[in-house]
C-alpha cells in the first residue's frame, strides 16, 4: 500500500495539521517507509482470532449517580489562550 | 556516610528517620548538584525554592512513619503536577500549568516525598532517545553526546548524574526500560492497570505505564509499592491484591524456572548483546534457577502491530490539543485554521508523524487492514505468553539490541530508531511487567540491560530475580561527571 | 397536499412518490451527573459552572461510566420490546468542533447497548407498527454561541459529556403526521420510565430526520439526507415537507440527489446543505481503550424490569378492558403519564365515564387555553374529583357544574364550598318541581297544547322555562320525566 500526496493532504485536513507541499514530500516519503515495515503483519493469518481490545480482563467498573464536582470554573478557564470569564473563545467557523 | 547525591533512595530514608541527614540538607544536595549539571539538560522545570520550603517544614514537623520521609524527588514531565508546569516535552503545552495531580504523584507525596522539579522527555512521550522534545535534547551522564534513551531520558539522565535519587517515568513500548538499559540504572514497568493513569498525560491508553526508575532493584520495589493503587477514576485500573513488595523482597530464587525465548535471537544481534545475554542466564543459573528454551512464536510482528496501535490511540489522544482550552494557540482566521496552525506549530515532526499514521490507520476502509488486524495479532502475542507461562515462571532477554547511540546519529531514519524497542514492545502489547537491570557495558564502556518479564501482577517474582541476579552481577555504573567543570 | 392524511404522496405529472422516513432521536438521560464525569446535568446553569476537569479534556483525564446511565438506557429499552445487549462496546466517534474539548465523542458504533425493538402507533385508520434498530448511548457536546461575539465563537460546556440516548428508527415512517405520532409515543414512553423528560423546549429531545423518496410501489430504498438538530415536531414535519419535494423535484429534472447533511432553516422554511460537514463523515470509529467492554447479567436486568411502570400501550389496553373506554377515550388519557396519573387519581372515588368527559373535555380546553401542562392544572385532581361527585349525586346538574367549574379555576376551590356560598344545589325535589311545572303549564296553556296537537319541538321550550325560572338548577333529569308526564 503505498501512501500519495493526494492521501496526505486529505489525513491532514482529518487531523487538523496544516502541510505544505514541502512538509507533504517528506511526509509521504517517511509514511511510506513505514508502512513498509507494518505492512509485515500482511504475513499473518488473522482470520478467526478475536481483536485484543482490552488488557485487563475485567469489565467496566460502575460509579454512582452523584453529583461530586463543584463549579470550577475560574480553574476550568485558568489555562485558557484567550481570556473571558464565563466562556472559551474561538474564531468563528466558517458555515 | 557516602556523599548525600550517591546514596541510594532506601539508604536516605534510614539516615533520615535515623536524623543522621536532614530534608533540607537533602534537597540542597540535589539542588546543588543540578544547579552544576544544567548542561545535561535533564530538567524541564526546576522547582526549587518550593523544594526547600517544603523540606523546611518537614524538618519542622518530621514524620519518620512515611515511607519517603522528606525525600527530594524529580519526576518525568508527563505527570500532572498541580501548580507546577506540566509540558509533556512539546511546545502545545509549553506554558499549560495543572490545577491537578496525578495519582501516582500524589501517591508518592502523601508518603512524605518532595517535588524536585519536572523532567525532560520525548514530546507526548514518542521518541528513544530524547531528541523529540521542544526543550531540547538530553545528554547521557555516561558520556558527552550520548543519548540517554527516551522517552524517559530526562529521567534516567538525572537518576544516573544523581540529580534525584530515585525517579518515575513512563513506558510504552519501552521508554523506561530502554532508558534505563542505556544509563546503567533499574527501570521497571508494571503490569497495565497496576499503577493508576489518572493526571498523565496519555500517549497510547492501551499501552501506557507508569513505572519506577531507581539506582537499585530494593529501591524500585519501594517505589512501586507506592504508586501501585487501585485508583476509581481510572476505569482500567484493577483492584488485586498487592505486596507490600520491598518488605517481601527475596533474593532466593532457587527452583524459577526461567524461558529463553529464542525468537528473541534476532538477525544482526551484536556479539555484545548475544554475550550480555549468555552472561545472564548463567548468572540466573548461579542463583538456583532452572533455564528452559521457549518459544514465543509472533515476537517478529509484535513492532509492526505496535507502530499501528501506538499512533493510532495517540491521533486520538492529541486531538484535544487544538488550542481551544489550554495551551499553544496560534492566531487563524477562522476555527478550522486555528486548528490547523495551533496543531502544525505546536507539535513537533514525530509527533506529527505519528498523528498522520494513527489517523491513516483508523480511517474508513483501512480500519479492517491495520488496526482491527494489529489487535488480532496482539491477541496471538499475548497467547504466546500465556501458553509459555504454563512452563516457566519468568522469561529472561537483552533489554536494548545495542547500547546508547550518539544524539543526532538515527534521527534520520525512524526505522531504525524504532528498532529500539524490539524487546520492550511485545511486553507493552501483552500487559505484563518487566524489569530493566544493568548487567554489563560494551567495548566502548557502555551500559547494557538485561529485562525479567512476568505473568500478569507477578512483580513480586521479578523484582526478586531482578534482586538476586543484581547481587551475583554486581553493576558498578562507572559515572564520571564529565560535565561537571 | 392529499386530503387523506393517512398517505403522503409527491404527484409529478406521470409519477406518483412516496416518502420514506427515518428517525434518529437523541434523547437526554434523566440523570444527576453526567455519563462519564460526576458534574451537574441541571439545565439552564450559568455557563462553564458544571464542567469539570474531565468535561473539559484537561491533559491525563479519564472517564468513569454512571451506573444509572446505563439504568436509563435498559430501561428505555424494555420500554421499547427491545433486546438489551448484555455486552456492548464505547467507541471514539473522532472529529474536531469547538463545543467537543476531547476531539472525540464517546458513543456506541458496532456493538450497541439496546438492539432492535418496536413502537405500536395509534394512527387515525388503525395502529402502525415502527420498528426500532437501535439505542446507544453517548455523550453529548457543549454549546457553541455564534451571536454573542462578531468576532469569535462562544463555547459553554455545561453540556459536554451530558448522557444521551440516541434512538434509530428503522424507515418505516411514511408521512408528517406519522412523525409526529412518533415521536410522542416515543416521548411518552420515556416520560413514563421517567429516562427522559422529553422537553423539547430546552432540549432534552432532538431529532436527526432522514428523508429519500421513491416512486410509490418501489421496494428500493432512494437515496436519503439528513436533516439534523430538528427540535420540535411541527419543524420536523415542515423540514419533511420541504425535503420530498426538494428531491421530487431533482428526480424529475433528471439530477441526482447527493447523499448529504442539511439544516432546516426555521426563517426561510427550507433545509440547506451543510458546508462544514462534509469531510466530518470519516469519524474514524474504534473501542475507546479508557473504557472497557460494558457488561451487564441476567440479574441486572431482570431487577429493572420489576421496576417498570404501566407502560402506555398496557395502561391503554387496562383502560379499556376495566373502565370500558373507547379506544379514543383510552388513547387520550394515557398519552402522557401526568395525564394517566390524574385521572387515576380522579377515578380513586368518581365515576369514570364522568371523569373522562370532564377531564378530555372541559379540563384539556382550559390547559390548552391557558398553555399549562397538567402538572401545573389550575384544577387539582381531587376537587375534580369532588365535582364529579356533586353531579353524580345529584347535587349539581351538569350545567351547573359548568359554571362552578369556571369559579374553581380562579382559586382552585374545593367546589362543595362553592356550591355553599353560591347557592348553588340543585332542586331536586320532586313536589317542588312538580309544582313549578304546574305553574309553568298553566301560563303557557297554548302552548302546552300546541304540543299535545304534534309540535315536539316545543318540549324544549318548556324546559328552557323551567331552567330560567329556577335560575338553572332545576334537576333537568327530573324536569324532563315530570314534564313527560305531565304534557
Amino acid at each position: 500500500m503505498t501512501i500519495n500526496l493526494k492521501t496526505i493532504k486529505h489525513i491532514s485536513k482529518l487531523s487538523r495539521i496544516s502541510v505544505d507541499d514541502k512538509k507533504a514530500k517528506k511526509l509521504e516519503g517517511d509514511l511510506n517507509l513505514i508502512f513498509e515495515f507494518i505492512e509485515k503483519l500482511n504475513e499473518l493469518d488473522t482470520d478467526k482470532i478475536e481483536p485484543l481490545t482490552s488488557i485487563a480482563e475485567t469489565t467496566l467498573k460502575f460509579r454512582t449517580d452523584e453529583v461530586k464536582s463543584k463549579d470550577i470554573r475560574n480553574q476550568i478557564l485558568k489555562n485558557s489562550p484567550e481570556k473571558n470569564e464565563d466562556f472559551f473563545v474561538v474564531p468563528k467557523v466558517v458555515e | 556516610m557516602s556523599e548525600i547525591t550517591s546514596q541510594t533512595l532506601t539508604e536516605l530514608v534510614k539516615n533520615i528517620k535515623q536524623k543522621k541527614i536532614s530534608s533540607e540538607e537533602t534537597t540542597k544536595a540535589f539542588i546543588e548538584r543540578g544547579d552544576k549539571s544544567k548542561i545535561l539538560n535533564s530538567y524541564i522545570t526546576e522547582d526549587y525554592s518550593s523544594a526547600l520550603s517544603k523540606a523546611k517544614n518537614f524538618d519542622n514537623k518530621p514524620n519518620f512513619d512515611f515511607k519517603l520521609p522528606g525525600i527530594p524527588i524529580a519526576v518525568k514531565d508527563l505527570f500532572c503536577t498541580n501548580g507546577v508546569k506540566t509540558t509533556a516535552g512539546s511546545k502545545i503545552l509549553s506554558n499549560f500549568v495543572p490545577t491537578y495531580e496525578s495519582t501516582v504523584t500524589q501517591n508518592i507525596w502523601n508518603e512524605g516525598a518532595i517535588l524536585l522539579g519536572k523532567l525532560n522527555c520525548d514530546e507526548f512521550a514518542m521518541g528513544s532517545s530524547n531528541e523529540t522534545s521542544f526543550f531540547g535534547n538530553v545528554q547521557s551522564p555516561i558520556h558527552k553526546n550520548l543519548v540517554p534513551g527516551g522517552s524517559s531520558g530526562g529521567s534516567a539522565s538525572a537518576l544516573a548524574a544523581n540529580l534525584t535519587p530515585i525517579t518515575i517515568g513512563t513506558d510504552t513500548g519501552g521508554s523506561i526500560r530502554q532508558p534505563a538499559s542505556f544509563t546503567g540504572t533499574v527501570g521497571l514497568k508494571p503490569t497495565y492497570g497496576s499503577c493508576s493513569r489518572y493526571g498523565i498525560v496519555a500517549f497510547a491508553s492501551s499501552l501506557d505505564q507508569a513505572g519506577p526508575m531507581s539506582k537499585d532493584v530494593k529501591d524500585c520495589a519501594l517505589l512501586y509499592e507506592i504508586i501501585s493503587t487501585y485508583d476509581e477514576k481510572d476505569s482500567t485500573s484493577i483492584d488485586f491484591k498487592r505486596n507490600k513488595y520491598s518488605n517481601e523482597l527475596s533474593n532466593d530464587i532457587k527452583g524459577k524456572k526461567i524461558g529463553i525465548p529464542k525468537e528473541y535471537r534476532v538477525d544482526g544481534m551484536p556479539k555484545e548483546i548475544e554475550d550480555l545475554w549468555t552472561k545472564g542466564i548463567e548468572y540466573a543459573k548461579d542463583c538456583g534457577a532452572e533455564i528452559i528454551e521457549i518459544s514465543l512464536p509472533h515476537t517478529n510482528y509484535a513492532l509492526s502491530a505496535y507502530y499501528i496501535v501506538a499512533p493510532a490511540e495517540a491521533s486520538s489522544n492529541l486531538a484535544r490539543y487544538d488550542g481551544v482550552k489550554y495551551g499553544f494557540r496560534s492566531k487563524g482566521e477562522n476555527l478550522i485554521d486555528m486548528y490547523e496552525k495551533t496543531r502544525s506549530e505546536g507539535f513537533g515532526a514525530e509527533v506529527q508523524r505519528r498523528i498522520m499514521i494513527g489517523t491513516y490507520v483508523l480511517s474508513s476502509g483501512y480500519y479492517d487492514a491495520y488496526y482491527l488486524k494489529a489487535q488480532k495479532v496482539r491477541r496471538l502475542i499475548k497467547n504466546d505468553f500465556d501458553e509459555v507461562y504454563k512452563k516457566v515462571d519468568a522469561i529472561l532477554t537483552p533489554s536494548t539490541p545495542s547500547s546508547a547511540f550518539k544524539i543526532g546519529e538515527k534521527t534520520n531514519d525512524p526505522i531504525s530508531m524504532y528498532l529500539n524497542d524490539i524487546f520492550t514492545v511485545p511486553v507493552n502489547l501483552a500487559g505484563l511487567p518487566a524489569i530493566s537491570i544493568p548487567a554489563g557495558v560494551d567495548a566502548k564502556g557502555y551500559p547494557l540491560g538485561l529485562q525479567i518479564i512476568g505473568k500478569a501482577f507477578d512483580e513480586q517474582n521479578i523484582l526478586d530475580i531482578a534482586y538476586a541476579m543484581e547481587e551475583k552481577i554486581a553493576f558498578k555504573n562507572k559515572i564520571t561527571d564529565w560535565w561537571i567543570k | 397536499m392529499p386530503k387523506d392524511k393517512s398517505e403522503y404522496l409527491i404527484s409529478r405529472d406521470n409519477n406518483i412518490y412516496e416518502v420514506v422516513i427515518g428517525l434518529e432521536v437523541h434523547a437526554q438521560v434523566t440523570s444527576n451527573s453526567k455519563l462519564f464525569s460526576s458534574s451537574s446535568t441541571t439545565f439552564g446553569s450559568e455557563p462553564n459552572t458544571q464542567v469539570s476537569l474531565v468535561d473539559a479534556a484537561f491533559p491525563g483525564m479519564l472517564p468513569v461510566i454512571n451506573e444509572f446511565c446505563v439504568k436509563q438506557a435498559i430501561k428505555t429499552g424494555i420500554g421499547l420490546k427491545a433486546q438489551i445487549n448484555k455486552r456492548s462496546v464505547f467507541d471514539r466517534k473522532n472529529y474536531f468542533y469547538a463545543d467537543l474539548p476531547q476531539g472525540y465523542q464517546i458513543s456506541q458504533f458496532k456493538y450497541p447497548i439496546v438492539g432492535e425493538g418496536t413502537i405500536i402507533l395509534d394512527m387515525p385508520n388503525g395502529q402502525k407498527e415502527v420498528g426500532i434498530e437501535r439505542l446507544h448511548l453517548e455523550q453529548d457536546a457543549g454549546k457553541s454561541i455564534h451571536d454573542m461575539d462578531p468576532q469569535n465563537t462562544l463555547v459553554d460546556l455545561n453540556r459536554s459529556g451530558v448522557a444521551l440516548m440516541e434512538i434509530v428508527s428503522k424507515p418505516d415512517l411514511r408521512t408528517p403526521d406519522e412523525v409526529s405520532a412518533y415521536i410522542k409515543k416515543l416521548r411518552s414512553i420515556m416520560r413514563y420510565l421517567g429516562t427522559c423528560d422529553g422537553n423539547m423546549q430546552e432540549g432534552s429531545l432532538r431529532a436527526d430526520v432522514n428523508v429519500s423518496v421513491r416512486i410509490k410501489g418501489s421496494d428500493k430504498f432512494g437515496t436519503r439526507c439528513e436533516i439534523k438538530n430538528v427540535n420540535s415536531i411541527k419543524f420536523m414535519q415542515m423540514a419533511i415537507n420541504y425535503e420530498a419535494n426538494r428531491q421530487v423535484d431533482l428526480i424529475e429534472e433528471g439530477k441526482t440527489i447527493n447523499q448529504e447533511t442539511r439544516l432546516f432553516d426555521t426563517k426561510k422554511n427550507e433545509t440547506r446543505s451543510m458546508r462544514s460537514k462534509e469531510d466530518a463523515h470519516d469519524y474514524r470509529y474504534f473501542p475507546d481503550p479508557d473504557l472497557l467492554p460494558l457488561e451487564v447479567t441476567d440479574e441486572f436486568i431482570e431487577k429493572l424490569k420489576i421496576d417498570i411502570p404501566e407502560l402506555p400501550d398496557d395502561k391503554k389496553k387496562r383502560f379499556i378492558d376495566k373502565f370500558k373506554l373507547s379506544p379514543y377515550e383510552a388513547t387520550i388519557l394515557v398519552s402522557d403519564i401526568e395525564t394517566s396519573k390524574y385521572f387515576e387519581e380522579v377515578i380513586v372515588n368518581s365515576d369514570v365515564k364522568l371523569a373522562t368527559n370532564w377531564i378530555t373535555g372541559e379540563l384539556f380546553a382550559v390547559l390548552n387555553d391557558k398553555n399549562l401542562e397538567i402538572t401545573k392544572s389550575p384544577i387539582n385532581a381531587k376537587n375534580l374529583s369532588k365535582l364529579i361527585n356533586l353531579i353524580k349525586n345529584g347535587t349539581i346538574s351538569g350545567k351547573i357544574a359548568k359554571t362552578i367549574f369556571e369559579l374553581m379555576i380562579d382559586g382552585d376551590k374545593d367546589p362543595q364550598k362553592i356550591v355553599e356560598e353560591k347557592g348553588l344545589k340543585q332542586e331536586s325535589d320532586p313536589k317542588a318541581l312538580e309544582a313549578l311545572i304546574d305553574k309553568i303549564i298553566n301560563d303557557n296553556r297554548e302552548k302546552a297544547i300546541e304540543y299535545k296537537q304534534g309540535k315536539v319541538k316545543l318540549f324544549g321550550f318548556f324546559v328552557g322555562q323551567a331552567m330560567k325560572i329556577s335560575g338553572g338548577k332545576a334537576n333537568p333529569q327530573l324536569i324532563n320525566e315530570i314534564l313527560k308526564k305531565k304534557l
